[in-house]
Protein backbone atom coordinates (compact mmCIF):
# COMPACT_ATOMS: atom_id res chain seq x y z
CA UNK A 1 0.00 0.00 0.00
CA UNK A 2 1.48 3.42 -0.88
CA UNK A 3 2.14 5.55 1.76
CA UNK A 4 2.47 9.51 2.40
CA UNK A 5 5.51 10.60 3.12
CA UNK A 6 6.05 11.50 6.91
CA UNK A 7 4.65 15.15 7.94
CA UNK A 8 6.39 17.86 6.15
CA UNK A 9 6.93 20.66 7.92
CA UNK A 10 4.96 24.38 7.10
CA UNK A 11 8.05 25.36 6.30
CA UNK A 12 9.58 23.02 4.62
CA UNK A 13 6.33 22.89 2.23
CA UNK A 14 6.64 26.52 1.71
CA UNK A 15 10.27 26.34 0.40
CA UNK A 16 9.15 23.33 -1.80
CA UNK A 17 6.34 25.95 -3.17
CA UNK A 18 9.13 28.82 -3.97
CA UNK A 19 11.06 25.96 -6.39
CA UNK A 20 7.77 24.88 -7.79
CA UNK A 21 7.01 28.28 -8.21
CA UNK A 22 10.44 29.05 -9.73
CA UNK A 23 10.02 26.17 -12.16
CA UNK A 24 7.04 27.35 -13.71
CA UNK A 25 7.84 30.79 -14.69
CA UNK A 26 11.40 29.37 -15.92
CA UNK A 27 9.48 26.71 -18.09
CA UNK A 28 6.81 28.88 -19.35
CA UNK A 29 9.77 31.15 -20.22
CA UNK A 30 11.56 28.67 -21.96
CA UNK A 31 8.59 27.55 -23.95
CA UNK A 32 7.48 30.53 -24.56
CA UNK A 33 4.65 29.53 -24.58
CA UNK A 34 1.84 28.02 -21.54
CA UNK A 35 -0.48 29.13 -18.56
CA UNK A 36 1.66 30.85 -15.90
CA UNK A 37 -1.05 32.35 -14.05
CA UNK A 38 -3.33 29.46 -13.00
CA UNK A 39 -0.67 27.43 -12.66
CA UNK A 40 0.84 30.00 -9.68
CA UNK A 41 -2.07 30.26 -8.24
CA UNK A 42 -2.46 26.21 -7.38
CA UNK A 43 0.93 25.78 -5.95
CA UNK A 44 0.21 25.56 -2.29
CA UNK A 45 -3.09 23.52 -2.80
CA UNK A 46 -0.61 21.18 -4.78
CA UNK A 47 2.46 21.26 -2.61
CA UNK A 48 0.31 20.22 0.35
CA UNK A 49 -1.63 17.82 -1.11
CA UNK A 50 1.47 16.03 -2.76
CA UNK A 51 3.68 15.78 -0.14
CA UNK A 52 1.29 15.74 2.93
CA UNK A 53 -2.08 14.09 1.92
CA UNK A 54 -1.30 11.56 -1.15
CA UNK A 55 -0.58 8.07 -0.81
CA UNK A 56 1.83 7.37 -3.60
CA UNK A 57 4.80 6.19 -4.70
CA UNK A 58 6.81 7.67 -7.20
CA UNK A 59 8.62 4.55 -7.74
CA UNK A 60 5.26 2.53 -8.53
CA UNK A 61 3.07 5.03 -10.42
CA UNK A 62 0.50 2.51 -11.58
CA UNK A 63 0.08 0.71 -7.88
CA UNK A 64 -3.63 -0.07 -8.40
CA UNK A 65 -3.77 1.23 -4.46
CA UNK A 66 -2.37 4.52 -5.18
CA UNK A 67 -4.34 7.37 -4.40
CA UNK A 68 -4.92 9.67 -7.55
CA UNK A 69 -4.94 13.04 -8.01
CA UNK A 70 -6.52 14.03 -11.03
CA UNK A 71 -5.76 17.55 -12.91
CA UNK A 72 -9.05 18.32 -14.15
CA UNK A 73 -7.82 22.05 -15.30
CA UNK A 74 -5.44 20.82 -17.38
CA UNK A 75 -4.06 23.95 -18.75
CA UNK A 76 -1.79 24.25 -15.48
CA UNK A 77 0.74 21.47 -16.49
CA UNK A 78 3.44 24.36 -15.82
CA UNK A 79 2.21 23.43 -11.75
CA UNK A 80 1.91 19.85 -12.21
CA UNK A 81 4.97 18.83 -13.80
CA UNK A 82 6.81 20.92 -11.39
CA UNK A 83 5.12 18.81 -8.39
CA UNK A 84 5.66 15.76 -9.76
CA UNK A 85 8.94 16.42 -10.99
CA UNK A 86 9.54 17.79 -7.64
CA UNK A 87 8.05 14.90 -6.15
CA UNK A 88 10.22 12.54 -7.91
CA UNK A 89 8.17 10.93 -10.44
CA UNK A 90 10.81 11.97 -12.80
CA UNK A 91 13.80 14.11 -13.48
CA UNK A 92 13.49 18.37 -12.88
CA UNK A 93 15.84 18.11 -15.87
CA UNK A 94 12.25 17.14 -18.37
CA UNK A 95 10.86 20.46 -17.36
CA UNK A 96 12.89 22.46 -19.56
CA UNK A 97 11.86 20.42 -22.93
CA UNK A 98 8.12 21.89 -21.75
CA UNK A 99 6.13 21.97 -24.77
CA UNK A 100 8.44 21.67 -27.06
CA UNK A 101 8.65 18.94 -30.21
CA UNK A 102 9.38 15.61 -28.83
CA UNK A 103 9.08 15.91 -25.04
CA UNK A 104 6.89 14.04 -23.60
CA UNK A 105 5.91 16.99 -21.22
CA UNK A 106 2.77 18.34 -23.66
CA UNK A 107 1.21 21.49 -23.72
CA UNK A 108 -1.70 19.46 -21.98
CA UNK A 109 -1.28 16.32 -20.08
CA UNK A 110 -0.99 13.15 -21.78
CA UNK A 111 -1.65 10.11 -19.07
CA UNK A 112 0.01 7.95 -20.90
CA UNK A 113 3.19 9.89 -21.54
CA UNK A 114 4.99 10.47 -18.28
CA UNK A 115 4.50 8.67 -14.56
CA UNK A 116 2.19 10.35 -12.58
CA UNK A 117 -0.01 11.68 -14.96
CA UNK A 118 -3.55 10.35 -14.43
CA UNK A 119 -5.80 11.49 -17.07
CA UNK A 120 -5.27 13.20 -20.31
CA UNK A 121 -6.89 16.87 -20.09
CA UNK A 122 -6.97 19.51 -22.24
CA UNK A 123 -10.58 20.20 -22.13
CA UNK A 124 -11.93 21.23 -19.33
CA UNK A 125 -14.82 19.66 -17.14
CA UNK A 126 -14.49 16.12 -17.36
CA UNK A 127 -11.63 15.30 -13.82
CA UNK A 128 -14.63 14.90 -11.88
CA UNK A 129 -15.92 11.76 -14.31
CA UNK A 130 -12.88 10.51 -14.26
CA UNK A 131 -12.84 10.21 -10.81
CA UNK A 132 -16.08 8.58 -10.65
CA UNK A 133 -14.82 5.53 -12.76
CA UNK A 134 -11.93 5.30 -10.76
CA UNK A 135 -13.85 5.47 -7.63
CA UNK A 136 -16.59 2.69 -8.79
CA UNK A 137 -13.74 0.15 -9.73
CA UNK A 138 -11.65 0.55 -6.47
CA UNK A 139 -14.73 -0.23 -4.86
CA UNK A 140 -16.26 -2.82 -6.45
CA UNK A 141 -11.77 -3.92 -5.94
CA UNK A 142 -12.18 -3.39 -2.45
CA UNK A 143 -9.50 -1.03 -2.56
CA UNK A 144 -9.34 2.14 0.08
CA UNK A 145 -7.59 4.85 -2.65
CA UNK A 146 -8.73 7.97 -2.59
CA UNK A 147 -9.14 10.65 -5.86
CA UNK A 148 -8.37 14.03 -5.31
CA UNK A 149 -9.62 16.19 -8.13
CA UNK A 150 -8.35 20.29 -9.02
CA UNK A 151 -11.14 21.88 -10.67
CA UNK A 152 -10.52 25.59 -11.88
CA UNK A 153 -13.41 28.35 -11.33
CA UNK A 154 -14.05 28.99 -14.61
CA UNK A 155 -14.12 25.45 -15.78
CA UNK A 156 -17.48 25.88 -13.34
CA UNK A 157 -18.98 27.03 -16.21
CA UNK A 158 -19.08 22.96 -17.52
CA UNK A 159 -22.23 21.46 -17.32
CA UNK A 160 -20.44 17.89 -17.41
CA UNK A 161 -19.04 19.24 -13.89
CA UNK A 162 -22.37 19.01 -12.19
CA UNK A 163 -23.20 16.18 -13.93
CA UNK A 164 -20.61 14.77 -11.87
CA UNK A 165 -21.20 17.00 -9.01
CA UNK A 166 -24.68 15.14 -8.70
CA UNK A 167 -23.44 11.89 -8.99
CA UNK A 168 -20.72 11.80 -6.53
CA UNK A 169 -23.34 11.68 -3.84
CA UNK A 170 -25.27 9.37 -5.39
CA UNK A 171 -23.06 6.94 -5.66
CA UNK A 172 -22.17 7.66 -2.42
CA UNK A 173 -18.66 8.09 -3.24
CA UNK A 174 -18.19 10.64 -0.70
CA UNK A 175 -15.21 9.20 1.33
CA UNK A 176 -13.29 8.26 -2.20
CA UNK A 177 -13.41 11.23 -4.15
CA UNK A 178 -12.23 15.05 -2.73
CA UNK A 179 -12.82 18.04 -4.80
CA UNK A 180 -10.69 21.14 -4.82
CA UNK A 181 -11.25 24.12 -6.44
CA UNK A 182 -8.58 26.91 -7.62
CA UNK A 183 -10.66 29.93 -6.67
CA UNK A 184 -8.52 32.15 -8.20
CA UNK A 185 -11.70 34.17 -10.06
CA UNK A 186 -9.83 34.56 -13.33
CA UNK A 187 -10.93 32.97 -16.35
CA UNK A 188 -9.56 32.99 -19.99
CA UNK A 189 -11.45 36.07 -21.45
CA UNK A 190 -11.21 37.70 -17.57
CA UNK A 191 -12.46 38.29 -14.47
CA UNK A 192 -15.02 35.04 -13.78
CA UNK A 193 -17.55 37.79 -11.79
CA UNK A 194 -17.82 39.05 -15.71
CA UNK A 195 -17.33 36.20 -18.31
CA UNK A 196 -19.57 34.37 -16.03
CA UNK A 197 -20.33 34.91 -12.63
CA UNK A 198 -20.19 31.36 -10.07
CA UNK A 199 -20.75 31.12 -6.17
CA UNK A 200 -18.77 27.76 -6.15
CA UNK A 201 -19.49 26.77 -1.92
CA UNK A 202 -23.19 27.62 -2.59
CA UNK A 203 -23.40 25.67 -6.04
CA UNK A 204 -21.67 22.82 -4.34
CA UNK A 205 -23.49 22.58 -1.01
CA UNK A 206 -26.64 22.76 -3.77
CA UNK A 207 -25.30 19.36 -5.02
CA UNK A 208 -25.12 18.08 -1.52
CA UNK A 209 -21.19 18.47 -1.04
CA UNK A 210 -20.00 19.63 2.41
CA UNK A 211 -17.88 23.21 1.63
CA UNK A 212 -14.63 23.74 2.94
CA UNK A 213 -13.48 27.26 2.06
CA UNK A 214 -9.45 28.44 2.96
CA UNK A 215 -6.96 31.03 1.96
CA UNK A 216 -5.27 29.07 -0.48
CA UNK A 217 -1.59 30.88 -0.43
CA UNK A 218 -1.97 30.10 3.65
CA UNK A 219 0.48 26.41 3.83
CA UNK A 220 -1.01 26.24 7.11
CA UNK A 221 -4.88 26.34 6.27
CA UNK A 222 -4.47 24.69 3.33
CA UNK A 223 -2.93 21.87 4.73
CA UNK A 224 -5.27 22.42 7.03
CA UNK A 225 -8.23 22.35 4.98
CA UNK A 226 -6.92 18.95 3.24
CA UNK A 227 -7.15 17.52 6.49
CA UNK A 228 -10.40 18.58 7.35
CA UNK A 229 -11.93 16.88 3.69
CA UNK A 230 -10.18 13.37 4.75
CA UNK A 231 -12.02 13.45 7.68
CA UNK A 232 -15.39 10.87 7.12
CA UNK A 233 -18.60 12.77 6.61
CA UNK A 234 -22.09 11.49 4.75
CA UNK A 235 -21.20 14.28 2.35
CA UNK A 236 -18.32 14.65 0.00
CA UNK A 237 -16.07 17.35 0.35
CA UNK A 238 -15.14 20.42 -1.91
CA UNK A 239 -11.94 22.31 -0.59
CA UNK A 240 -13.06 25.44 -2.05
CA UNK A 241 -9.43 27.42 -2.42
CA UNK A 242 -9.60 31.07 -2.16
CA UNK A 243 -6.45 31.93 -4.63
CA UNK A 244 -4.89 34.94 -6.57
CA UNK A 245 -4.32 34.33 -10.74
CA UNK A 246 -0.28 33.84 -10.84
CA UNK A 247 0.59 34.50 -7.29
CA UNK A 248 4.13 35.22 -6.41
CA UNK A 249 4.95 37.33 -9.48
CA UNK A 250 3.77 40.85 -8.56
CA UNK A 251 2.78 42.13 -12.29
CA UNK A 252 1.36 38.32 -13.00
CA UNK A 253 -1.24 39.18 -9.79
CA UNK A 254 -4.42 39.10 -10.44
CA UNK A 255 -3.58 40.28 -14.13
CA UNK A 256 -6.18 38.09 -16.69
CA UNK A 257 -3.35 38.69 -18.96
CA UNK A 258 -1.08 36.11 -18.24
CA UNK A 259 -3.67 33.44 -18.06
CA UNK A 260 -2.31 32.17 -21.22
CA UNK A 261 1.04 34.21 -22.01
CA UNK A 262 4.66 33.55 -21.23
CA UNK A 263 7.23 36.50 -19.72
CA UNK A 264 10.10 38.40 -21.24
CA UNK A 265 13.78 38.08 -20.31
CA UNK A 266 13.44 40.50 -18.25
CA UNK A 267 10.14 39.96 -16.47
CA UNK A 268 11.44 36.52 -16.44
CA UNK A 269 14.62 37.63 -13.72
CA UNK A 270 12.10 39.74 -12.27
CA UNK A 271 9.88 36.95 -11.03
CA UNK A 272 12.69 34.20 -10.51
CA UNK A 273 14.05 37.90 -7.86
CA UNK A 274 10.15 37.98 -6.56
CA UNK A 275 9.77 33.98 -5.73
CA UNK A 276 13.05 34.21 -4.44
CA UNK A 277 12.25 36.80 -2.17
CA UNK A 278 9.43 35.18 -1.20
CA UNK A 279 6.39 37.85 -1.92
CA UNK A 280 4.09 34.97 -1.94
CA UNK B 1 -25.68 -22.06 -43.26
CA UNK B 2 -28.65 -22.40 -41.36
CA UNK B 3 -31.80 -20.97 -41.17
CA UNK B 4 -31.78 -17.42 -40.23
CA UNK B 5 -33.46 -16.80 -36.88
CA UNK B 6 -36.69 -14.87 -36.61
CA UNK B 7 -36.83 -11.28 -36.99
CA UNK B 8 -35.47 -9.20 -33.70
CA UNK B 9 -33.70 -5.69 -33.36
CA UNK B 10 -29.66 -5.39 -33.12
CA UNK B 11 -30.16 -3.67 -29.70
CA UNK B 12 -31.91 -6.78 -28.37
CA UNK B 13 -28.65 -8.29 -28.51
CA UNK B 14 -26.62 -6.28 -26.24
CA UNK B 15 -27.84 -7.67 -23.01
CA UNK B 16 -26.88 -11.25 -24.00
CA UNK B 17 -23.58 -10.12 -25.65
CA UNK B 18 -22.40 -8.48 -22.42
CA UNK B 19 -23.62 -11.88 -19.90
CA UNK B 20 -21.67 -13.83 -22.62
CA UNK B 21 -18.75 -11.72 -22.08
CA UNK B 22 -18.95 -11.93 -18.06
CA UNK B 23 -19.79 -15.67 -18.38
CA UNK B 24 -16.56 -15.82 -20.76
CA UNK B 25 -14.20 -13.81 -17.57
CA UNK B 26 -14.34 -10.83 -19.31
CA UNK B 27 -14.02 -8.29 -16.47
CA UNK B 28 -17.27 -5.69 -18.15
CA UNK B 29 -19.05 -3.01 -16.33
CA UNK B 30 -21.81 -1.31 -18.18
CA UNK B 31 -23.51 2.01 -17.85
CA UNK B 32 -26.83 3.44 -19.00
CA UNK B 33 -27.97 7.50 -19.12
CA UNK B 34 -31.92 6.76 -18.30
CA UNK B 35 -32.41 5.40 -21.87
CA UNK B 36 -31.41 1.40 -20.07
CA UNK B 37 -34.94 0.21 -21.32
CA UNK B 38 -34.58 1.58 -24.81
CA UNK B 39 -30.91 0.16 -25.18
CA UNK B 40 -31.47 -2.88 -23.18
CA UNK B 41 -28.81 -2.32 -20.84
CA UNK B 42 -31.39 -2.91 -18.14
CA UNK B 43 -31.74 -6.60 -18.56
CA UNK B 44 -27.52 -6.86 -17.77
CA UNK B 45 -28.44 -4.72 -15.07
CA UNK B 46 -30.64 -7.23 -13.66
CA UNK B 47 -28.50 -10.07 -13.87
CA UNK B 48 -25.42 -8.69 -12.48
CA UNK B 49 -26.66 -5.57 -10.61
CA UNK B 50 -22.86 -4.92 -9.05
CA UNK B 51 -21.09 -4.37 -12.99
CA UNK B 52 -24.03 -1.91 -14.12
CA UNK B 53 -25.05 1.86 -12.84
CA UNK B 54 -27.42 4.10 -14.64
CA UNK B 55 -25.57 7.93 -14.22
CA UNK B 56 -29.22 9.51 -15.33
CA UNK B 57 -29.41 11.94 -18.46
CA UNK B 58 -25.69 12.70 -18.59
CA UNK B 59 -24.22 11.18 -21.77
CA UNK B 60 -20.82 13.06 -21.14
CA UNK B 61 -19.99 12.37 -17.54
CA UNK B 62 -20.93 8.63 -18.41
CA UNK B 63 -17.83 8.67 -20.73
CA UNK B 64 -15.72 10.26 -18.07
CA UNK B 65 -16.96 7.36 -15.91
CA UNK B 66 -16.09 4.79 -18.35
CA UNK B 67 -12.63 6.13 -19.34
CA UNK B 68 -11.79 6.06 -15.48
CA UNK B 69 -13.39 2.17 -15.00
CA UNK B 70 -10.95 1.30 -18.17
CA UNK B 71 -8.13 3.18 -17.00
CA UNK B 72 -8.71 0.70 -13.42
CA UNK B 73 -8.46 -2.15 -16.05
CA UNK B 74 -12.53 -2.90 -16.50
CA UNK B 75 -13.81 -3.13 -20.10
CA UNK B 76 -16.65 -0.14 -19.83
CA UNK B 77 -19.59 -0.71 -21.69
CA UNK B 78 -21.76 2.58 -22.36
CA UNK B 79 -24.95 2.66 -24.03
CA UNK B 80 -27.28 5.12 -25.35
CA UNK B 81 -28.70 6.37 -28.78
CA UNK B 82 -26.73 6.72 -31.66
CA UNK B 83 -27.43 10.76 -31.59
CA UNK B 84 -26.01 11.23 -28.24
CA UNK B 85 -23.76 9.14 -28.17
CA UNK B 86 -21.57 9.94 -29.94
CA UNK B 87 -23.44 13.25 -30.93
CA UNK B 88 -23.52 14.56 -27.15
CA UNK B 89 -20.42 13.42 -25.90
CA UNK B 90 -17.59 13.52 -28.74
CA UNK B 91 -15.10 15.90 -27.18
CA UNK B 92 -15.34 13.21 -24.09
CA UNK B 93 -15.19 10.66 -26.33
CA UNK B 94 -11.73 12.10 -27.67
CA UNK B 95 -10.50 13.92 -25.30
CA UNK B 96 -10.91 11.03 -22.13
CA UNK B 97 -10.78 7.94 -24.17
CA UNK B 98 -9.50 7.83 -27.61
CA UNK B 99 -6.04 9.99 -27.11
CA UNK B 100 -4.83 8.31 -23.95
CA UNK B 101 -2.15 6.12 -26.18
CA UNK B 102 -3.43 3.55 -28.42
CA UNK B 103 -7.16 4.45 -26.53
CA UNK B 104 -9.05 3.33 -23.46
CA UNK B 105 -10.74 0.00 -23.36
CA UNK B 106 -14.04 1.83 -23.77
CA UNK B 107 -16.72 0.25 -25.68
CA UNK B 108 -19.87 2.68 -26.83
CA UNK B 109 -22.83 0.34 -27.74
CA UNK B 110 -25.33 3.33 -29.69
CA UNK B 111 -28.70 2.02 -30.45
CA UNK B 112 -31.50 3.45 -32.32
CA UNK B 113 -29.06 4.20 -35.52
CA UNK B 114 -29.91 5.66 -38.84
CA UNK B 115 -33.63 6.30 -39.46
CA UNK B 116 -35.44 3.57 -38.77
CA UNK B 117 -35.40 4.85 -35.08
CA UNK B 118 -39.03 5.71 -37.00
CA UNK B 119 -41.63 8.28 -35.66
CA UNK B 120 -39.48 10.32 -32.92
CA UNK B 121 -38.27 11.85 -36.26
CA UNK B 122 -35.52 14.54 -37.15
CA UNK B 123 -33.68 15.09 -33.76
CA UNK B 124 -33.24 10.81 -32.88
CA UNK B 125 -32.47 9.80 -36.38
CA UNK B 126 -29.01 9.75 -36.00
CA UNK B 127 -26.55 9.70 -39.87
CA UNK B 128 -23.99 11.33 -38.39
CA UNK B 129 -22.79 9.18 -35.85
CA UNK B 130 -20.55 7.28 -37.88
CA UNK B 131 -18.69 10.22 -39.44
CA UNK B 132 -17.69 11.06 -35.63
CA UNK B 133 -16.77 7.53 -34.74
CA UNK B 134 -14.53 7.14 -37.27
CA UNK B 135 -12.94 9.78 -36.78
CA UNK B 136 -11.72 9.05 -33.93
CA UNK B 137 -8.14 7.20 -33.95
CA UNK B 138 -8.02 4.27 -32.07
CA UNK B 139 -11.62 2.95 -32.42
CA UNK B 140 -12.84 0.61 -33.95
CA UNK B 141 -16.53 1.01 -35.74
CA UNK B 142 -19.49 -2.12 -36.95
CA UNK B 143 -22.85 -1.63 -38.15
CA UNK B 144 -24.34 -5.53 -37.44
CA UNK B 145 -26.93 -6.31 -39.79
CA UNK B 146 -28.83 -8.45 -37.54
CA UNK B 147 -29.69 -9.99 -34.22
CA UNK B 148 -26.89 -12.92 -34.32
CA UNK B 149 -24.35 -10.55 -35.99
CA UNK B 150 -24.78 -7.89 -33.40
CA UNK B 151 -24.33 -10.52 -30.25
CA UNK B 152 -21.08 -11.71 -31.74
CA UNK B 153 -19.93 -8.40 -32.80
CA UNK B 154 -20.17 -6.68 -29.30
CA UNK B 155 -18.56 -10.14 -27.92
CA UNK B 156 -15.91 -9.40 -30.34
CA UNK B 157 -15.27 -6.19 -29.29
CA UNK B 158 -15.45 -6.61 -25.98
CA UNK B 159 -12.49 -9.27 -25.94
CA UNK B 160 -9.99 -6.45 -27.55
CA UNK B 161 -8.44 -3.83 -25.34
CA UNK B 162 -9.19 -0.86 -27.90
CA UNK B 163 -12.33 1.37 -27.91
CA UNK B 164 -15.18 0.40 -30.39
CA UNK B 165 -18.43 1.74 -31.27
CA UNK B 166 -21.02 -0.41 -32.29
CA UNK B 167 -24.15 0.85 -33.84
CA UNK B 168 -27.83 -1.13 -33.23
CA UNK B 169 -31.41 -0.28 -34.57
CA UNK B 170 -34.70 -0.09 -33.04
CA UNK B 171 -36.85 -2.32 -34.94
CA UNK B 172 -37.47 -5.83 -35.35
CA UNK B 173 -35.41 -6.81 -38.61
CA UNK B 174 -35.42 -9.96 -40.39
CA UNK B 175 -32.70 -12.39 -39.39
CA UNK B 176 -30.02 -12.60 -41.96
CA UNK B 177 -27.68 -15.29 -40.10
CA UNK B 178 -28.43 -18.37 -38.32
CA UNK B 179 -26.35 -19.83 -36.00
CA UNK B 180 -23.25 -21.52 -38.02
CA UNK B 181 -22.30 -17.39 -38.64
CA UNK B 182 -18.96 -16.11 -37.01
CA UNK B 183 -18.36 -12.54 -36.91
CA UNK B 184 -15.21 -11.61 -37.56
CA UNK B 185 -14.08 -8.03 -36.71
CA UNK B 186 -12.56 -6.26 -40.02
CA UNK B 187 -13.93 -8.81 -42.53
CA UNK B 188 -16.56 -8.96 -44.85
CA UNK B 189 -19.01 -11.46 -45.37
CA UNK B 190 -19.94 -12.61 -49.07
CA UNK B 191 -23.52 -12.98 -48.65
CA UNK B 192 -23.86 -13.90 -52.56
CA UNK B 193 -20.88 -14.15 -55.69
CA UNK B 194 -21.53 -12.13 -58.68
CA UNK B 195 -19.14 -10.71 -61.48
CA UNK B 196 -21.00 -7.20 -63.03
CA UNK B 197 -21.38 -5.20 -59.81
CA UNK B 198 -20.64 -5.40 -56.00
CA UNK B 199 -23.14 -3.84 -53.51
CA UNK B 200 -21.50 -3.21 -50.40
CA UNK B 201 -23.75 -2.57 -47.28
CA UNK B 202 -24.25 -2.47 -43.59
CA UNK B 203 -26.79 -2.67 -41.33
CA UNK B 204 -30.34 -2.95 -42.47
CA UNK B 205 -29.31 -1.76 -45.59
CA UNK B 206 -27.65 -5.46 -46.21
CA UNK B 207 -31.09 -6.97 -46.51
CA UNK B 208 -31.93 -4.63 -48.82
CA UNK B 209 -29.17 -5.16 -50.92
CA UNK B 210 -29.95 -8.84 -51.06
CA UNK B 211 -32.97 -7.83 -52.63
CA UNK B 212 -31.61 -5.70 -54.75
CA UNK B 213 -29.58 -8.50 -55.85
CA UNK B 214 -32.33 -10.11 -56.91
CA UNK B 215 -34.23 -7.37 -58.79
CA UNK B 216 -30.82 -7.46 -60.75
CA UNK B 217 -30.69 -11.37 -61.51
CA UNK B 218 -33.73 -11.17 -63.00
CA UNK B 219 -32.25 -8.49 -65.52
CA UNK B 220 -29.35 -11.27 -65.98
CA UNK B 221 -27.18 -8.25 -63.81
CA UNK B 222 -25.12 -10.86 -61.47
CA UNK B 223 -24.28 -8.87 -58.88
CA UNK B 224 -21.98 -9.42 -55.47
CA UNK B 225 -23.48 -8.31 -51.95
CA UNK B 226 -20.95 -7.85 -49.09
CA UNK B 227 -21.95 -7.35 -45.81
CA UNK B 228 -19.09 -4.64 -44.66
CA UNK B 229 -20.09 -5.06 -40.85
CA UNK B 230 -16.96 -3.25 -39.59
CA UNK B 231 -16.39 0.15 -41.11
CA UNK B 232 -13.02 0.88 -39.52
CA UNK B 233 -10.70 -0.94 -40.03
CA UNK B 234 -12.36 -1.59 -43.28
CA UNK B 235 -12.08 -5.26 -44.99
CA UNK B 236 -9.55 -3.71 -47.88
CA UNK B 237 -8.86 -7.30 -49.43
CA UNK B 238 -12.80 -7.79 -49.86
CA UNK B 239 -12.84 -4.42 -51.88
CA UNK B 240 -10.20 -4.91 -53.72
CA UNK B 241 -11.35 -8.46 -55.27
CA UNK B 242 -14.94 -6.86 -55.64
CA UNK B 243 -13.11 -3.82 -57.43
CA UNK B 244 -11.29 -6.29 -59.51
CA UNK B 245 -13.42 -9.11 -59.89
CA UNK B 246 -16.70 -7.47 -60.80
CA UNK B 247 -15.69 -3.62 -61.68
CA UNK B 248 -18.17 -1.38 -60.02
CA UNK B 249 -19.20 -0.86 -56.53
CA UNK B 250 -22.17 0.52 -55.10
CA UNK B 251 -22.16 1.39 -51.12
CA UNK B 252 -25.28 1.40 -48.89
CA UNK B 253 -25.98 2.82 -45.85
CA UNK B 254 -28.76 4.08 -43.39
CA UNK B 255 -26.10 7.33 -42.66
CA UNK B 256 -24.90 9.89 -44.85
CA UNK B 257 -22.94 9.15 -47.61
CA UNK B 258 -20.26 11.32 -46.27
CA UNK B 259 -17.98 9.93 -43.52
CA UNK B 260 -19.97 6.44 -43.46
CA UNK B 261 -19.44 3.18 -45.09
CA UNK B 262 -19.23 4.81 -48.17
CA UNK B 263 -16.74 7.15 -47.57
CA UNK B 264 -14.83 4.25 -46.53
CA UNK B 265 -14.93 2.23 -49.60
CA UNK B 266 -14.25 4.65 -51.68
CA UNK B 267 -11.10 5.89 -50.17
CA UNK B 268 -9.85 2.29 -50.23
CA UNK B 269 -10.36 2.47 -54.10
CA UNK B 270 -8.98 5.83 -54.64
CA UNK B 271 -5.75 4.05 -53.63
CA UNK B 272 -6.09 1.14 -55.09
CA UNK B 273 -8.51 0.32 -57.78
CA UNK B 274 -10.35 3.29 -58.88
CA UNK B 275 -13.53 1.50 -60.12
CA UNK B 276 -17.28 3.43 -60.86
CA UNK B 277 -18.82 3.29 -57.51
CA UNK B 278 -22.75 4.68 -56.32
CA UNK B 279 -23.47 5.85 -53.03
CA UNK B 280 -27.00 4.97 -51.31
CA UNK B 281 -27.49 6.79 -48.13
CA UNK B 282 -29.27 9.43 -46.31
CA UNK B 283 -28.78 13.24 -47.29
CA UNK B 284 -31.32 15.33 -45.49
CA UNK B 285 -33.02 15.85 -42.13
CA UNK B 286 -35.96 13.22 -41.68
CA UNK B 287 -39.52 13.47 -40.12
CA UNK B 288 -41.56 11.23 -38.29
CA UNK B 289 -43.26 8.06 -39.50
CA UNK B 290 -43.25 4.15 -39.12
CA UNK B 291 -39.86 2.81 -39.55
CA UNK B 292 -40.81 0.83 -42.76
CA UNK B 293 -42.69 3.87 -43.95
CA UNK B 294 -39.04 5.74 -43.60
CA UNK B 295 -37.06 3.72 -45.61
CA UNK B 296 -39.33 4.63 -48.35
CA UNK B 297 -39.12 7.70 -48.00
CA UNK B 298 -35.68 8.15 -47.89
CA UNK B 299 -35.54 5.86 -51.08
CA UNK B 300 -33.53 3.22 -49.19
CA UNK B 301 -34.82 0.22 -51.22
CA UNK B 302 -34.34 -2.42 -53.50
CA UNK B 303 -35.52 -0.46 -56.70
CA UNK B 304 -32.78 2.49 -55.19
CA UNK B 305 -30.43 0.03 -54.55
CA UNK B 306 -30.51 -1.60 -58.14
CA UNK B 307 -30.94 1.62 -60.13
CA UNK B 308 -27.46 2.72 -58.57
CA UNK B 309 -25.91 -0.63 -59.39
CA UNK B 310 -27.20 -0.17 -63.03
CA UNK B 311 -25.75 3.48 -63.32
CA UNK B 312 -22.45 2.42 -61.55
CA UNK B 313 -22.03 -0.56 -64.20
CA UNK B 314 -22.55 2.40 -66.99
CA UNK B 315 -19.75 3.79 -66.43
CA UNK B 316 -17.56 0.73 -66.70
CA UNK B 317 -14.97 1.77 -69.51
Amino acid sequence: MPTRLAPVSIDELKAIAKRIRAHIVQMVYEAQSGHPGGSLSAVELGVALYWNHLRCDPANPEDPNRDRFILSKGHATPFYYAVLAERGFFSTELLSGFRKLGSPLQGHPSMKALPGIEMSGGSLGQGLSFAIGHALAGRMEGREFRCWVMLGDGELNEGQVWEAAMAVPHFGLGDRIIAVVDRNGIQNDGFADRIMRTNPPAMFAGFGWKVIECDGHDMAAVDAALSEAEQPDERPRVVVAHTVKGKGVSFMENNPGFHGKAPTREQLEQALAQIAEGLA
Amino acid sequence: MTQAAPAAATREAYPYALIELVEQGVDVVAIDADLSVSTMGYQFGERYPDRWYTVGVAEQNMVGIAAGLAACGKTAFIASFAVFLPGRCYDQLRTSVAQPRGGLNVKCVASHGGITVGEDGMSAQAIEDLALATSLIPFDVVVPADFEAAKQAIVAVGKTTRPAYVRTGRPKVPGIYGSDYRFELGRATKLRDGSDVTLIACGVLVGIALEAANLLANEGVSARVLDMATIKPIDREAVLAAARETGAIVTAEEHQTTGGLGTAVARVLAETVPVPMAFVGVDRYGTSGKWDELLTYFDLTPARVAAAAREAISRKR
